[in-house]
Formats: structure tokens, C-alpha cells, sequence
């Protein structure tokens, strides 16, 4: 099966590089952008998804500083 | 003494520790990523580079090498342990030091020298340096900007645990933060190199203080 995992940076952490996609985006004319942020997604096929709960917690996002999420795309 | 440092596919500063190392007077010894054994080492150095190409987060990988489990291992019964730069963000993610390196708040990879305080001398690796020392050390990283959350920041300040602070910031470290040390005090991670400081043709010796410190009270 496939699964998604989404990480972002945690909430008031940071995140340079979302800032500086946010002060992009009007050079480009897109205005009345307030907030990027830039996280990371990560496609996995597995056999079972019970492990992915680990996965995530001890290598694909360091809790510090990420939160993440992830799902089964099909079964 | 015998100061192994950890080489992963990657680290860059290895040849630098092990040249510094020898610098001291102390016996250098390289540790494969791959293998378990320290070969007998008294201390040891993780040092600077991009184990793993940085992939996933910068440290995220290497922390699972083979030898970490016995660097690890080492670190928990008190044997003193430096990380430099990578190896610092190696030792946060293993857990081994609080907090995390972000990607420097200027988006830029800094490569300069800095001024740093030494704000503790009760850790094996700066022992030989003056409390509040200014030194001045090269940096080069991208992802050096320290953060901890509130309570382990207040926990860092109140139980002395900076061990080096920046007098002019290079990359956004909350509370100015260059370095911190474990609560056992054995465990000291640093982004700036004082390895690339060890020798009069680098342009500075500042670092050797802090290689020197180790030697203190242990028999070579």
C-alpha cells in the first residue's frame, strides 16, 4: 500500500525558507500571501501501515521541531 | 590517551580532528561508521561534515549507524564526547544533547570566524580554557541555528549548560547559543570548529584549548 507523510515545521518554529517563498511570491504580482510555510512529503510503500506511527516519530520527522501526518493513499 | 573519531560517509572535518588530535599529544584513532568496536578509546570526536549527504535532516541518518550504538553507549557511562558542527546535530538527534539545528535564519551557508565566549569550564572539553575566554573560531554550516523549546532553553540557562555562546550571531541561535553539554556535562556539542583553529597556518589555535581540556587530569 501507499502512504503519505506530510512534515512540517511546528508551529512558531522558525522556518527561513517559508519566509523567504513569502517575500517571493509579490515580485511575482501574487499579493495578499500572509504566511508560507515549507515542510517536507514522503511516499512510502509498505506492505502494513503498523509501523508507520514509529517510522515517523523516530527517523522521517525529529518531534523537536516537526509535526507530521501521514495516510493511506490506497489499500 | 586515545581519542577516536567517528568517520561517516560524508564527514569532512575528519582528517582535521585527527591531524588536531595529534596536535595535543593525545593518540588519534579513526572509527568506521560501519563498525561497533571504539578501539579502546577515551574520548571521542563526531566530527563536522555531511554524514549522508544531510539527507532527510542533517545528522537524521548517521545517528543510526552501526558505531552510534556504542558511541552512545560510551556517552550514557560518562565518557566524554565532542560533537563538531554534523556532529553536534548528530548528537541532537540522537538524543544525546537537547534541542535541534535549524536552517540558518538567513537562508545562507556561513563559512567565517567567529567570536565565541567560553561560558563554562566544568566540562571535560573546555576545562583548559579560561571561563569567559573569548575565542575565535572558523563556522561553516547551514543548518546552524540552535532552537530548544521554552522550558529545556530555561533548564540549559539555569543549570549552566551553554557552553559556548556567539558574541556576534551567525545564523539566528536562540539565546545566542554556540554549544551546550549534556546533564551529565560529558557530552559537549559545538558548531563552531575548533579543529580548523589547531595550527599557527590555519590562522588561529584558538580550538586547541578545547581539544587540550580532555588531556586534563587523564593520563596520555
Amino acid at each position: 500500500m501507499k502512504v503519505r507523510v506530510l512534515v512540517r515545521p511546528k508551529r512558531g518554529i522558525l522556518d527561513p525558507q517559508g519566509e523567504a517563498v513569502r517575500s517571493a511570491l509579490p515580485a511575482l504580482g501574487f499579493e495578499g500571501v500572509e504566511s508560507v510555510r515549507v515542510g517536507r512529503l514522503v511516499e512510502l510503500e509498505v506492505e502494513r501501515a503498523d509501523e508507520v506511527e514509529a517510522m515517523c516519530r523516530r527517523l522521517l520527522a525529529n518531534p523537536t521541531i516537526e509535526e507530521y501526518e501521514w495516510e493511506v493513499l490506497e489499500g | 590517551m586515545r581519542i577516536g573519531v567517528v568517520v561517516f560517509p560524508g564527514s569532512n572535518c575528519d582528517r582535521d580532528a585527527l591531524y588536531a588530535v595529534e596536535r595535543v599529544g593525545a593518540e588519534p584513532v579513526a572509527l568506521w561508521h560501519a563498525e561497533r568496536t571504539l578501539k579502546g578509546s577515551d574520548a571521542l570526536i563526531l566530527p563536522g561534515g555531511f554524514s549522508y549527504g544531510d539527507y532527510l535532516r542533517p545528522g537524521a541518518i548517521a545517528r543510526f549507524a552501526p558505531v552510534m550504538q556504542s558511541v552512545e553507549r560510551f556517552a550514557r557511562e560518562g565518557g566524554p564526547v565532542l560533537g563538531v558542527c554534523n556532529g553536534f546535530q548528530v548528537l541532537c538527534e540522537a538524543h544525546l544533547l537537547p534541542g535541534a539545528l535549524l536552517r540558518n535564519a538567513a537562508l545562507r551557508f556561513v563559512c567565517r570566524r567567529v567570536r565565541v565566549r567560553v561560558e563554562r569550564t566544568d566540562t571535560p572539553w573546555t576545562s583548559g580554557c579560561g571561563a569567559g575566554e573569548e575565542l575565535v573560531l572558523p563556522v561553516a554550516h547551514n543548518d546552524g541555528c540552535y532552537f530548544a523549546d521554552g522550558g529545556t532553553l530555561d533548564a540549559l540557562e539555569e543549570e549552566g549548560r551553554v557552553v559556548l555562546r556567539y558574541l556576534e550571531n551567525p545564523n539566528g541561535s536562540v539565546n545566542d547559543i554556540a554549544g551546550v553539554c549534556n546533564e551529565g556535562r560529558n557530552v559537549v556539542g559545538v558548531m563552531p570548529h575548533p579543529e580548523r583553529a589547531s595550527d599557527p597556518l590555519l590562522g588561529s589555535e584558538d580550538g586547541l584549548g578545547i581539544l587540550r581540556s580532555v588531556l586534563v587530569g587523564a593520563a596520555l
